[in-house]
């Protein structure tokens, strides 16, 4: 898809943060927000002597994760720790899964309804378990050499999911983040928030030049402190952009020395550029070896294949069976299922009881995203049910209303809460008469003799003036039922 | 007949019968303190007022007819190697010299729940890192049986006190010798009881995976009063054993008929001191005048024990040790005395222009750990973190720690072929008595060699006690090993009691 002489090569590793309600080695509360250091005992900041022992939760929602990535869960796992310093990692190391993690060998298929690129199916090398640091705030801006650490984070369970470098352009790169949070969030395992840090990006990234000797590879980069898709996506184009101009300027490849290890840079995005960082000190060896204070873990076959079989219909599944039960584009149900499981199942009632797919998408697409929007509320708290909805469109499927009117309607319905029959009343609308319609189109038809010239020399859309007049006489006048009744009229002349 | 000459066990059915109270008690055992602890140094930190109000409440409610714990009223020591809430825990170390817990021990739970009146703080090597006690960063313990003498290590204090009359039961902790070798130099009895059986919560690692806590007293008898009271499965440590503990001051006394006794050829090797070689001979003579069948066992690894040991004790150390950075609590270097030397330091590579060193200089918070570590640790920790860190840094980690963890299961493989045909391995438990106050500290590897005998045990998990059998014509203590297969403590106990029912030599005090 690029003209340019390159192509670019990502993998992503994504760390999501568990929704439990205690931590992964203590019974400390997860909860974001609170007073610094209130949410810590003494296994989470590691006082001596203090020792973990296993959150079954956390280990069943990353087993849940898992799963539904297609990862294969090996029958033994065990826990490892990684040593380093650092002042928010009170223990002086991680506790982690290293060579036997919890799961490996998965996939996550992307695609683009819109065509961006061609479906694929992106390899997920490995997810496992570990516990998360606290956070470091350095004063250094305000010109002090202190810095504030807060331990309230310090242990909480993350899975880190790592991708295979077969992403091929920041729009990939976006697309597989944007379906790995929805898959996360139908499987109800983390809230996935990027402010709050519940989801993580660091993106590894180089190129394979065409040169007249072949592809060459650029030394890679590891890219951190992305804190949105879109900033993952800028961040991409950036590094990638970056990379090929440094080539261009000094050759190096992947594996020269010097100059080809690996860095890692972050990205500013006030700037909007990514800027190399100062390596870690004991960045080089972790000396990971097994925690001697936990026990592995025996995943049974027949626990995973219960976790499977209670995993719930997922997004990829429920797409295709809206295009084929409901009769939608893929654009439409993509747009419906990225929504949320909440609002596949609104939109799967009103389209049975409309029994029109099609209507139903558009309404829930414009009419009920929008005003979600407009509230800043989610479907779940939506004041209209799809019951409501429904008799709505049946009334635009009766012809009681039409639809620029049943808009009205709609928004009335939002702001009275009123039944769509009620908002109908309220605002006056009614069906007409037919004898009274009839009426009323011949006296129209009297009274504007060009129209009926016009129409009886085929040219139909000068109705449309009549249409006008009409509503001003009677706002209750179905345009559709008006149009074809002068038609008729006009033929039987 | 002084009551210090009582067994816990005698002394707990005085307290019982209400013929001297917890109170009286405690006091006595203060005094002791009080009179011998100057000399001796058992102890880093005895609150008299503490133990007191501990006593009396057990006494008022001993008073009021209400059910006490198992140990009524004991006066109990304890390694400070335990975290006690509220009350300084130091691991015999620089670094934690002002740290108080805010928790208690699974074992300090368990001992207070058991109505004991805990009575002191014991010293030992830093970080239970050390065969004599003399790694401590604050002050020697001496042995009773000689002041010139190590009482052993690391649990020094803890079987000194005992032997000295300064607490009738004392908790220690065993990494790779450390209950039993100060038990045999000191003349106490004192168990490691199998890896799992006590809580390791609060107990401030050393080496996770070999770390256990276990008594140390006068008799077999009280051995299995406090292991009863301490011992048992404990949900917040995942490493520990959810058995039953059985009760074994009900079964202490039954001896066991048909007893077999196995001896490894690699207990009896060179550098068995000849005093120490005798004894146990005799020993052994002993339980066979009281039925027991000996015959010969093999334990062909254990000549890999002290290699194994000293890779995969230090690896965890290393870890275990990290979180001791000057950053959370414990001991932190001088900041503004850092702040002016990194400063000098700077304005000299500036001054001589050169631009590497300045690349290559430390940060404040690098030299911040460099410095908290240099000056709170001891050498002997140092070592070891530095010989853990080498032995599990990438490219060596196959050849040193991953080789022993494969040396450690043939050990354990060894000790499970053993028992099947024998109930008990007998032996001795150091190869010589108590050797003298410096006379190692040039040499740390002759002192690694102290835990040749019972480091085994530990490498497989299995359970083992220390009891005495002898003393040599220096008049120092012997020990005899005995060890049995994983929770099978109650063998132990109960053959250790068949023992001293036959002869005296846990009634010897030095004088
Ligand atoms: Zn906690």
């Amino acid at each position: 898809m690029s003209d340019k002489p390159y192509e670019i090569i990502i993998g992503l590793e994504v760390h999501v943060q568990l929704q439990t309600q205690s931590k992964l080695f203590c019974r400390c509360s997860t909860m974001f927000g609170q007073a610094p250091n209130t949410q810590t005992c003494p296994v989470c900041i590691g006082m001596p002597g203090a020792l973990p022992v296993m959150n079954r939760r956390a280990f069943e929602l990353g087993l849940k994760t898992a799963v539904a990535l297609n990862l294969d869960i090996p029958k033994f796992t065990k826990w490892d720790r990684k040593n380093y310093f650092y002042p928010d990692l009170p223990k002086g190391y991680q506790i982690s899964q290293f060579d036997l993690p919890m799961s490996q060998n998965g996939w996550l298929d992307i695609s683009d309804p819109k065509g961006g690129f061609e479906p694929k199916r992106v390899r997920i090398t490995r997810a496992h378990l570990e516990d998360d640091a606290g956070k470091s705030m350095h004063d250094e801006a305000a010109g002090k050499s202190d810095s504030r650490i807060d331990l309230n984070r310090t242990g909480t369970p993350l899975l880190e999911i790592v991708s295979e470098p077969d992403l091929r352009s920041p729009q990939e790169a976006k697309a597989y983040l944007t379906e790995l949070r929805l898959l996360l969030t139908y499987l109800g395992v983390s809230d996935c928030n990027m402010q709050e840090g519940s989801l993580r990006v660091d993106g590894n990234l180089n190129l394979h030049i065409n040169t007249p000797e072949g592809q060459v590879a650029t030394p890679i980069a590891e890219v951190k402190n992305m804190n949105s898709f879109r900033a993952v996506e800028r961040a991409m184009a950036y590094e990638a952009e970056r990379q090929y101009e440094v080539w261009c300027e000094n050759k190096i490849k992947l594996g020269d020395s010097p100059g080809g290890h690996k860095t890692t840079r972050g990205w500013d995005d006030g700037r909007q550029v990514t800027v190399k960082q100062r390596e870690k000190e004991e960045s080089s060896d972790y000396r990971y070896f097994p925690d001697p204070d936990l026990l592995p873990v025996i995943v049974k076959p027949d626990e995973v294949e219960q976790v499977r079989a209670e995993l719930g219909e997922l997004p990829a599944a429920m797409r295709t069976r809206l295009e084929t039960t409901h009769g939608i584009d893929p654009y439409d149900s993509d747009v419906i299922v990225n929504q949320g499981r909440e609002l596949v199942a609104y939109y799967e009632e009103l389209a049975t009881s409309t029994r029109d797919g099609r209507r139903a998408s558009n309404w829930v697409q414009q009419d009920v995203l929008r005003t979600l929007n407009e509230q800043e509320t989610s479907i779940s708290e939506f004041s209209i049910s799809a019951t409501a909805l429904a008799e709505l469109l049946k009334s635009i499927q009766a012809g009681d209303v039409d639809n620029t009117r049943a808009k009205d309607v709609f928004d009335e319905m939002v702001r009275s809460g009123m039944s769509a029959g009620d908002a109908m009343a309220a605002l006056g609308i009614e069906k007409v008469d037919e004898s009274e319609a009839e009426g009323l189109c011949r006296e129209l038809l009297e009274a504007n003799p060009k129209v009926v010239e016009d129409l009886k020399a085929g040219k139909t859309k000068a109705v449309g003036s009549l249409i006008g007049q009409a509503k001003k006489r009677n706002p209750n006048v179905n345009p559709g039922q008006f149009k074809d009744m002068c038609l008729k009229i006009v033929e039987g002349m | 007949m002084s009551v210090l000459e009582f067994t816990a066990t005698e002394l707990l059915a005085e307290l019982t019968v209400g013929n001297v109270s917890a109170t009286e008690l405690t006091r006595v055992y203060l005094a002791q303190i009080e009179q011998n602890d100057e000399a001796i140094g058992a102890f880093l930190n005895v609150d008299a007022e503490r133990a007191l109000t501990q006593a009396k409440a057990i006494d008022q409610r001993r008073q009021a007819g209400e059910q006490l714990g198992l140990l009524a009223g004991l006066p109990v020591a304890v390694k400070d190697v335990l975290c006690t809430k509220g009350w300084t825990t130091t691991c015999g170390s620089r670094m934690l010299e002002q740290f108080v817990p805010p928790y208690d021990a699974t074992v300090i739970n368990k001992l207070k729940a058991a109505d004991a009146v805990l009575i002191g703080k014991t010293n030992m090597d830093e970080f239970a890192m050390g065969g004599s006690t003399e790694n401590s960063a604050f002050k020697k313990t001496h042995n009773p049986w000689g002041l010139d003498r190590t009482p052993g290590g690391s649990s020094g204090g803890a079987a000194a006190c005992v032997a000295a009359s300064m607490a009738p039961l004392s908790v220690g902790t065993d990494t790779g010798g450390s209950i039993r070798q100060p038990a045999a130099f000191c003349g106490v009895t004192g168990m490691k009881p199998t890896y799992g059986r006590v809580s390791r919560y609060g107990l401030v690692a050393f080496a996770s995976s070999f770390d256990q806590a276990g008594p140390l007293a006068m008799a077999a008898e009280d051995v299995a009063l406090l292991l009863e009271a301490i011992a048992g499965h404990d949900p917040v440590d995942s490493t520990s054993a959810n058995v039953p503990t059985p009760s074994y001051t009900a079964s202490v006394r039954e001896p066991i008929k048909g007893l077999r006794l196995g001896v490894a050829r690699e207990h009896f090797g060179d550098g068995l001191d000849g005093g120490v070689d005798s004894a146990v001979r005799e020993a052994i003579k002993v339980f066979e005048s009281q039925g027991a069948i000996v015959r010969e066992v093999s334990l062909p690894h254990s000549k890999y024990a002290i290699a194994t040991y000293y890779i995969i004790a230090p690896c965890e150390a290393s870890s275990n040790l990290a979180r001791y950075d000057g950053v959370h609590y414990g001991y932190r270097t001088d900041e503004k005395e850092m702040l002016a030397e990194l400063a000098e330091e700077r304005k000299t590579l500036e001054e001589a222009g050169d631009r590497a060193k300045l690349e290559a200089m430390d940060t404040s918070l690098v030299r911040m750990y460099r410095k908290t570590r240099s000056e709170a640790f001891g050498p002997e920790v140092k070592r070891r973190v530095m010989l853990g860190s080498y032995a599990l840094s990438a490219g060596y980690y196959d050849a040193y720690y991953l080789k022993a963890l494969k040396v450690r299961r043939l050990i354990r493989e060894d000790y499970d072929a053993a028992f099947k045909d024998v109930d008990l391995i007998i032996g001795p438990t150091t190869a010589t008595p108590a050797f003298k106050l410096g006379e190692m500290n040039e040499d740390p590897l002759s002192m690694y060699l102290q835990d040749l005998y019972t480091v085994s045990a530990n490498l497989a998990g299995i359970a083992a006690i220390s009891l005495p059998c002898g003393i040599t014509g220096e008049g120092l203590p012997v020990g005899l090993q005995l060890q049995a297969a994983p929770f099978e403590e109650e063998k132990l106990l109960r053959a250790a009691h068949m023992f001293q029912q036959a002869t005296d030599w846990h009634t010897k005090r030095p004088r």
